[in-house]
């Protein structure tokens, strides 16, 4: 990567008001040069909003748009240094696949196209297709294709709207790692629009989980999985037990809690402003770092650990991993994944179990949240 | 079931579909066959003997290709005004919400729904009124009215299904407006917009009653044709009628072949 910022995305108090309806909160977000970053949400959120106040189809109703050192919140598309991949990919129906993707250059005033489009083609390993009509293509060729016509161009920031949407599972899972790979070969901006949190979590060097028009929160994939900080970016991003606790007081460096007559640590710096004893906080814990262990061999556990007790509900079978539903005094419905490495046979639906986790793998959230914001948005 | 039968019952479809094809095209053959005919006495009704005379004579009787470059001339620009017209219209009524756009949307019926010869009557009377001397303007004016409707419908099926995206793209490719409309809006709606077209060139060529009304003494060749099957039918008018009949034919084949040769990759 340069020392290069033409490929920044600055974004200053940006917001987008339709009559009494709010899309985009007033906004700031800076997309460093070079990055692959990605706008999460459920649709509605404003993500694609925000995308084309970038792209310029959408006049920001406050803030500034700034690319590099430039300000174009006024320039209209025409006249900006972006491209878009469209989530209908809108390839031009009266043109075949080699003028789509000159299109950009004509429009220039470039006249020798053909070897850059033939390189860009091959590129996107459509070179075989250039004199086809883009109805004529598959999905997937199509949207290499809209991929082609917009990089071509070289812009400063490649803006990707749900791109994949239109594609079934493996096709997607295929486009994404193409994706990623021309990203880094090409080492261009992207901007990605998704709603599909794996697609996100695969792509992206960073991710801004947006909810009702405001940014919750903007991180690293792991940093955001391991350390949402509201309930609604843990239940968006995977999966989250909550328990809610009182707070006890602190040991250390850790915050120690109490739930349902058991006590709990978790890293004090884990849980945003730790609230001060008395006060009450939801904690969290991802359904993989927990390990369940008949309550019969319960010594075996070892000491330091969380543990809270409960009886299976429901066990699924996933071949990779056992998916578990626990009742549990201190919350309905736990959910614990258990790699199938040595299946228990004791762990059946009705088993009380213990179950165990390191205290390093706790979050604390504030408990004024809902703590099932955002489960269904993730469905 | 007997053979015959179940052959009947196999190809029914084909059956109807060529005896319909034979409805249709029955009256055509009448034309081109009587194109060559030698008729006995004035009127060309029975068949004599063939003869291509009037092949070979196309302007032989008087008036005739006078009123037909008149005709021609008409549909020309009918076609040209009410194309530019409705095609704009058909565009502001699909893309653009304003206060009167749903009366616009049924008012544009009107001229389809009115009785042709009480529309002819009322025009009359404008002109009249207008103090407009009638001729070549008068029937010009009226052609471009009654094709508009025609026109707005045909685009406006086009560009409503257009996707809006397109032109976005297009945009976001560095199309300013004018680029944007020229190589991508126009080029997708053209289809909607010939059909337009020629739906108003054939209408404006053949009509014959609001031309009638508001025609002073300037006379087309519809008027020509009925101002003649009052004394006698020369067989010049089957010999018009056929080749009109044959060009249009052709430019149907010609456009089949281009648009298979656009569809075929090139290897």
């Amino acid at each position: 990567m340069t020392d290069d910022h033409g490929g920044d995305v600055r974004l200053t108090g940006i917001a987008k008001t339709y009559g009494s309806f709010t899309a985009v909160h007033p906004l700031d977000l800076t997309v460093p040069q070079g990055s692959f970053f990605a706008l999460l949400g459920a649709s509605g959120c404003g993500k694609t909003t925000t995308l084309r106040m970038i792209a310029g189809l959408e006049e920001p109703s406050a803030g500034t748009v700034r690319l590099g050192d430039q300000d174009v919140t006024r320039l209209p598309p025409y006249k900006r240094p972006v491209n878009t991949v469209f989530q209908s990919y809108a390839l031009f129906p009266h043109l075949d696949v080699f003028e789509n993707v000159a299109f950009g250059l004509r429009r220039r005033g470039i006249r020798s196209v053909k070897r850059q489009v033939g390189e860009m083609l091959d590129l996107v390993q459509l070179g075989e297709q250039a004199r086809k009509k883009p109805h004529r293509l598959s999905g997937g060729q199509q949207q290499r294709v809209a991929v082609a016509r917009a990089l071509i161009n070289h812009p400063k920031v490649l803006l990707l709207d749900e791109p994949l949407g239109a594609l079934d599972l493996k096709l997607r899972r295929q486009m994404q790692l193409e994706l990623k790979r021309i990203q880094t070969e090409v080492g261009i901006t992207f901007v990605h629009v998704t709603h599909d949190q794996e697609e996100a979590m695969t792509m992206a060097d960073t991710v801004a989980v947006m909810n009702a028009g405001r940014v919750e929160q903007l991180g690293t994939p792991a940093g955001l999985y391991e350390n949402p900080r509201t309930t609604f970016v843990a239940n968006f991003l995977g999966t989250s037990n909550f328990i809610e606790a009182g707070v006890d007081g602190r040991s250390g460096a850790d915050l120690v809690v109490k739930a349902g007559g058991g006590r709990l640590t978790l890293p004090a710096d884990r849980c945003g402003t730790a609230p001060a004893p008395g006060g009450t906080i939801l904690v969290g814990v991802r359904p993989e770092k927990i390990a369940l262990t008949p309550a019969a061999d319960a010594g075996a556990v070892p000491e330091g650990r969380n543990r809270i007790t409960g009886t299976i509900r429901d066990a699924s079978f996933l071949g990779v991993s056992t998916q578990y539903v626990i009742d549990s005094p201190v919350c309905r419905d736990f959910a614990v994944y258990v790699q199938n490495v040595e299946r228990d046979p004791r762990l059946v639906p009705g088993a009380e179990v213990v179950l165990h986790w390191s205290p390093a793998h706790t979050f604390g959230l504030d408990a004024a949240q809902d703590a099932e914001a955002g489960v269904e948005e993730a469905a | 079931m007997t053979p015959f039968v179940t052959w009947l019952k196999r190809n029914l479809v084909v059956l109807a579909g060529l005896l319909t094809l034979a409805y249709l095209l029955l009256p055509n053959i009448v034309v081109t066959v009587f194109s060559f005919n030698r008729p006995a006495g004035r009127f060309n009704y029975e068949w004599q003997e063939f003869s291509t005379d009037a092949w070979q004579d196309p302007c032989g009787v008087a008036d005739l290709c006078g009123s037909l470059t008149l005709s021609l001339r008409i549909a020309f620009w009918a076609t040209l005004g009410a194309t530019a017209l409705g095609t704009a219209i058909a565009f502001a009524l699909v893309r653009y919400r304003f206060r009167a756009r749903g009366a616009v949307n049924s008012l544009i019926f009107l001229p389809m729904a009115m009785p042709e010869v009480v529309m002819a009557a009322s025009l009359l009377t404008l002109f009249l009124n207008m103090g407009a001397r009638l001729g070549f303007w008068t029937i010009l004016i009226a052609h471009i009215m009654f094709c508009l409707s025609f026109v707005v419908t045909a685009v406006k099926a086009r560009v409503m299904s257009m996707d809006p995206t397109l032109e976005q793209a297009a945009q976001d490719l560095y199309a300013g407006p004018f680029q944007t409309f020229l190589r991508v809006t126009l080029p997708i709606a053209a289809p909607g917009i010939a059909a337009g077209a020629l739906l108003a060139f054939a209408l404006s060529f053949d009509d014959f009653i609001i031309t009638n009304f508001n025609a002073g003494s300037t006379v087309t060749f519809p008027m020509f044709v009925w101002g003649s099957a009052q004394r006698g039918t020369p067989v010049q008018i089957n010999v018009i009628g056929t080749a009109m009949f044959a060009v249009a034919v052709l430019l149907v084949l010609v456009s089949m072949a281009a648009g298979r040769r656009r569809t075929r990759p090139k290897a």
